[in-house]
């Protein structure tokens, strides 16, 4: 046994010189970001990357704010804005998905901005894509302001369609599924269209272009097993019974920028910043690929109503230099930049007038699409609707479910999701209580 | 079978062992060097052909990783000290001090053992939502201040201290404080250095409660922040594993260098258990 | 008197910390698992209705919840014995006595256990890897096509079971390893001029003297595995087709993705239960055998 000793005073003393410094290393962890004049910006994925090169001149304009930028990887954006509300940590500004946005009201996390915009000489609605707009509006009024859209349509590969006697790109549904088996031969590990399964922006897309809403009373139930869904869900599930898209979630795709240059897919159905990604992937193949519309049952279809906002949440401290970046994000000049850094689509019609985006014939299918979208329901559950939609897609694409029990078993999930807004709906204290 | 070939054996298949378990680590380190897409050809690469840092360079001077480093340090440093004052102090009066509700009490603390910490994560997300302590460091260091384990720990080693020892220092007058910093703990030392080992690499380690403590980037330890990386930079395999080897050499390292006290630490919260 | 004082005076910090942090919100968590709390109560308590055992109802009538189940229970009745299995041969080779560089070996074989769950998942996400991987180029070298590791939905949990034994097989490898050192040397000195086999020592000797630490590996090791959350998040994000989705990751997307911190709530509890019965039930088979 060792005799005891001096060694433990100075334990002791060195664990109070260790709590001392803890105390204010965890205060300082309480109290970050408290400086008076630094705007908090949170960005979506890529955005974050060209939005730092943007921002030198505003500073330059606004020599009293300094921006700070965080990124979110796409895949976890959502639940990080959720986390910071539950924790009452968010951002000043943040790029917002417009389908999240009627979330984010209901829980009265973001602030108003209509009355900014009437007093704006910058920001005028009329400027902007109406469909794209009014996603923004919730119960007649406005929370976000559109910072680039998007909509997903067609990437193809002229060549390998025209050598397939294809001169021009689908139409509609028929003309398509007819590409689709002429270009499949999947025991060559080739095929028509790369839809990732994991991914339910393609589905959401394909039900979007139906008469029926996918929900239905005011956004109180599921509407999954309308006529409409179950043909655009038998559609998609079609495409890889056929054999004309493999089953495969966009990690196990890896890179399909070079695998589409490679000709294993003949369409891509995927959205705007792909085609900076694809220039800057497959320099060489400039001329083979083209972008298109989406094709519709019958004729040409529409879109979702996609793309990205800008808002102000309600706890910032800073509202006003927040808005100073809004407008600045929204000058016509600032969007075409942003598209030549990123190729991110500018909301306003004015930035497409000028610039690269004028000439660029890879641009012209998007805005055409963008006069023809529709927006998702709007309803604060819908990104986890949404989801369920896509796990219960994923089963009846790999043969666990058929067509009709999937749309049954989809109401089933979103009619559970739903039950609480129901009854904030019908009980009109309740409801009093909600935003 | 002869002795000779019995030897062969047991060493092939311990050699065999010690390469599966070890490839992957070493694999991680020599990727970690190649340039950005070599790792993505066949057969898999073994060796960078032309060795370069560039990938540590992208991670601390774009991805933020010295950032996490930091955090990770300052986290599982904070815990250690705090969880290793307060678990002796706790572990010391169960085995050595007598009160009332003793038994009862350590009973208690028994029983927690057998709940999964992940119960209580909601109600502590909100309480620490009220308290407006999210997102802070505090979030993930005060849940950590002290374990039932470490008490439970401390309280096995410290019933071998000879209550004599205690009794005598008493008699002469000392305080029951002084007892403990000028006796106990010196006695406690060698469990001190165990349990402030399993406490670091365990902070170290954590991922699901930092995962969802702290929600900005800024308080990111390592593991979120890789977690973070491996999810958008999925196709970047070289800089992922630059992003491991930064996450697993210091708590290797520490292992390494602290080997005996770990694995005995090992036998006595588990065999004695 | 004194005395008492000073022993609460030790006791308040950890009490305090165990009682705030741990149980004080396991006592919540019971409360909170009969209500609806949802991202609607967060931002409005007033839309927090009592719902009883509306949670747990709901949950025995998901299929969701029984297939994460499911999961968990095949990675646990898989995992578990395999885990153990290989520590143990890993324990008994170290242990023998022909063995030169005792301490490297244990050293090599140990060092994944230190090492972080979310960095090295990281690493065998890229072994796994279906056309670049280690393993696949491995078993092409014999003749076997390449699996898709983590993208087949019957194969990721295999792939996932595969990398938590690489992971944790050193940590009771070192726990038998004592075991083994305990076993007295005379009685396989017995044993051998009676003329048994290796075999024959192994299973009349080495394994009843090892009943209490093999009974106590496998409790701490089911109750380990149980949890099994960072694994699949970082490797399959719970896919392919939700195969790899535990009761634990169910829990976590309840509460921190969807903030349906109610149910949450509740997964969290049946969970409790269940580790809790399989552990008790396991104890008394243990302590049946033991007695036989």
């Amino acid at each position: 046994m060792p005799e005891p000793s001096r060694p433990g005073s100075t334990v002791t003393n060195r664990t109070v010189r260790c709590l001392r410094v803890l105390a204010v290393l965890l205060l300082a962890g309480c109290s970050s970001s408290n400086d008076s004049r630094t705007l908090t910006f949170w960005t979506i994925g890529r955005e974050g990357e060209a939005v730092v090169k943007l921002l030198p001149e505003f500073e330059r304009e606004h020599p009293d704010i300094h921006v700070k930028v965080q990124q979110m990887p796409l895949s976890a954006a959502h639940q990080k804005l959720l986390t910071a509300f539950a924790g009452d940590s968010t951002p000043d500004l943040s790029q917002l998905g417009n389908t999240w946005l009627p979330e984010f009201v209901a829980l009265r996390a973001i602030d108003p901005l209509q009355r900014r915009v009437d007093a704006s000489t910058i920001v005028k609605p009329d400027d902007y894509f109406a469909h794209i707009w009014s996603t923004n509006l919730v119960d007649g009024e406005l929370y976000g302001i559109p910072w680039y859209v998007d909509t997903r349509l067609l990437f193809y590969r002229r060549d390998l369609l025209k050598a397939a006697g294809f001169d021009t790109p689908p139409q509609d549904w028929a003309q398509w599924r007819q590409m689709l088996a002429a270009l499949s031969h999947p025991d060559r590990g080739i095929y028509g269209i790369l839809l990732p399964t994991n991914e339910y922006e393609q589905l959401m897309s394909l039900a979007l272009q139906q008469p029926e809403s996918m929900l239905r009373d005011g956004g109180r139930y599921g509407n999954f097993r309308s006529e409409g869904f179950k043909r655009a869900l038998a559609f998609y599930v079609d495409t890889f019974h056929q054999r004309q898209a493999p089953a495969i979630t966009a990690v196990e795709a890896g890179n399909p920028w070079e695998e589409f240059g490679r000709g294993v897919y003949a369409f891509y159905f995927s959205g705007p910043w792909n085609i900076g990604e694809f220039r800057q992937r497959l320099p060489a193949d400039e001329g083979e690929w083209a972008t298109a519309p989406l094709p519709g049952p019958d004729s040409a279809g529409v879109g979702a109503a996609g793309g990205s906002s800008l808002v102000v949440f309600r706890h910032s401290k800073h509202k006003d230099d927040a808005w100073a970046l809004i407008e600045y994000l929204s000058r016509p000049d600032v969007q075409q930049r942003f598209y030549d850094l990123l190729g991110d689509m500018p909301a306003r019609r004015s930035a497409w007038d000028g610039g690269s985006l004028r000439t660029d014939p890879k641009v012209q299918a998007f805005r055409e699409q963008l006069e023809h979208v529709r927006a998702t329901p709007s309803v604060p559950e819908w990104e986890q609707i949404v989801n369920e939609m896509q796990l219960v897609a994923a089963q009846a694409v790999a043969g666990e479910l058929t067509v009709d029990q999937a749309a049954e078993e989809m109401d089933r999930r979103a009619d559970r999701i739903l039950e609480k807004r129901r009854w904030i709906l019908d009980h009109p204290r309740a409801a009093k209580a909600a935003p | 079978m002869s002795p000779r070939m019995a030897k062969a054996l047991v060493h092939g298949l311990l050699i065999g062992g010690a390469l599966v378990a070890i490839f992957p680590l070493l694999w991680m380190l020599a990727v970690s060097f190649m340039r950005p897409g070599e790792a993505g050809s066949l057969p898999p690469p073994l060796w960078p052909a032309h060795p370069t840092w560039n990938n540590y360079e992208v991670l601390f001077l774009r991805a933020g990783v010295g950032h996490y480093l930091f955090n990770s340090f300052a986290i599982a440093t904070a815990i250690t000290v705090l969880s290793l004052a307060f678990n002796l102090m706790a572990g010391y009066a169960f085995a050595k001090l007598r009160f009332a509700g003793r038994e009862r009490l350590f009973q208690l603390m028994l029983g927690m053992l057998v709940i999964p910490a992940q119960v209580a994560m909601m109600p502590l997300f909100l309480m620490l939502k009220y308290l407006h302590l999210v997102n802070s460091y505090a979030a993930v260091i005060m849940p950590a201040m002290a374990t039932a384990f470490g008490v439970f720990l401390v309280r096995q080693y410290a019933r071998g201290i000879p209550d004599e020892l205690l009794e005598a220092a008493r008699i002469d007058g000392a305080s029951e404080w002084r007892i403990f910093a000028r006796i106990v703990l010196p006695l406690l030392k060698p469990i001190m250095v165990t349990l402030a080992i399993f406490t670091f690499l365990t902070a170290w380690n954590d991922f699901m409660w930092p995962l969802i403590a702290l929600t900005g980037q800024e308080h990111y330890t390592l593991p979120l922040g890789l977690a973070s990386l491996a999810r958008e930079h999925a196709q970047d395999s070289e800089l992922m594993m630059a992003g491991s080897v930064v996450t697993v050499v210091p708590v290797l390292a520490l292992f390494l260098a602290m080997q005996r006290y770990y694995i005995e630490g090992l036998l006595m919260g588990s065999v004695k258990g | 008197m004194n005395r008492q004082h000073a022993a609460w005076w030790f006791l308040t910090p950890a009490l305090l910390v165990l009682g705030i942090f741990f149980l004080l919100p396991v006592i919540a968590a019971l409360g909170l698992s009969l209500t609806d709390y949802d991202l609607y109560a967060l931002a409005d308590i007033r839309h927090l209705r009592f719902v009883a055992l509306g949670n747990y109802w709901d949950l025995l009538h998901q299929r969701k919840f029984w297939s994460a189940l499911g999961h968990t229970f095949y990675f646990v009745l898989v995992g578990v014995p395999l885990s153990i299995a290989v520590s143990l041969c890993a324990a008994l080779l170290l242990n023998s006595p022909l063995v030169r560089f005792k301490t490297f070996f244990r050293t090599a074989l140990f060092a994944p256990v230190v090492t972080t769950v979310v960095a090295v998942a990281v690493v065998w996400r890229y072994i796994f890897n279906t056309k670049y991987g280690w393993l696949n180029y491995v078993l092409g070298l014999v003749g076997i096509h390449p699996v898709d590791w983590l993208g087949d939905p019957h194969w990721a949990m295999p792939s996932i079971i595969l990398f938590a034994v690489w992971k944790n097989f050193g940590y009771n490898m070192i726990i038998f390893l004592a075991g083994l050192q305990a076993i007295p040397r005379d009685l396989y000195e017995a044993a051998r001029i009676d003329g048994a086999s290796a075999w024959q020592q192994f299973r009349h000797i080495t394994l009843p003297m090892l009943g209490p630490t093999l009974l106590m590996v496998a409790i701490l090791t089911v109750s380990g595995y149980f949890q099994l959350f960072a694994e699949p998040y970082v490797m399959t994000e719970g896919g392919p087709l939700q195969s790899t989705t535990s009761v634990l990751y169910l829990m976590y997307n309840e509460g921190f993705k969807w903030w349906n911190f109610g149910s949450a709530s509740a997964v969290a509890f049946l969970l409790f239960v269940i580790m809790f019965v399989v552990t008790a039930l396991m104890l008394r088979i243990g302590r049946r055998g033991e007695a036989a």
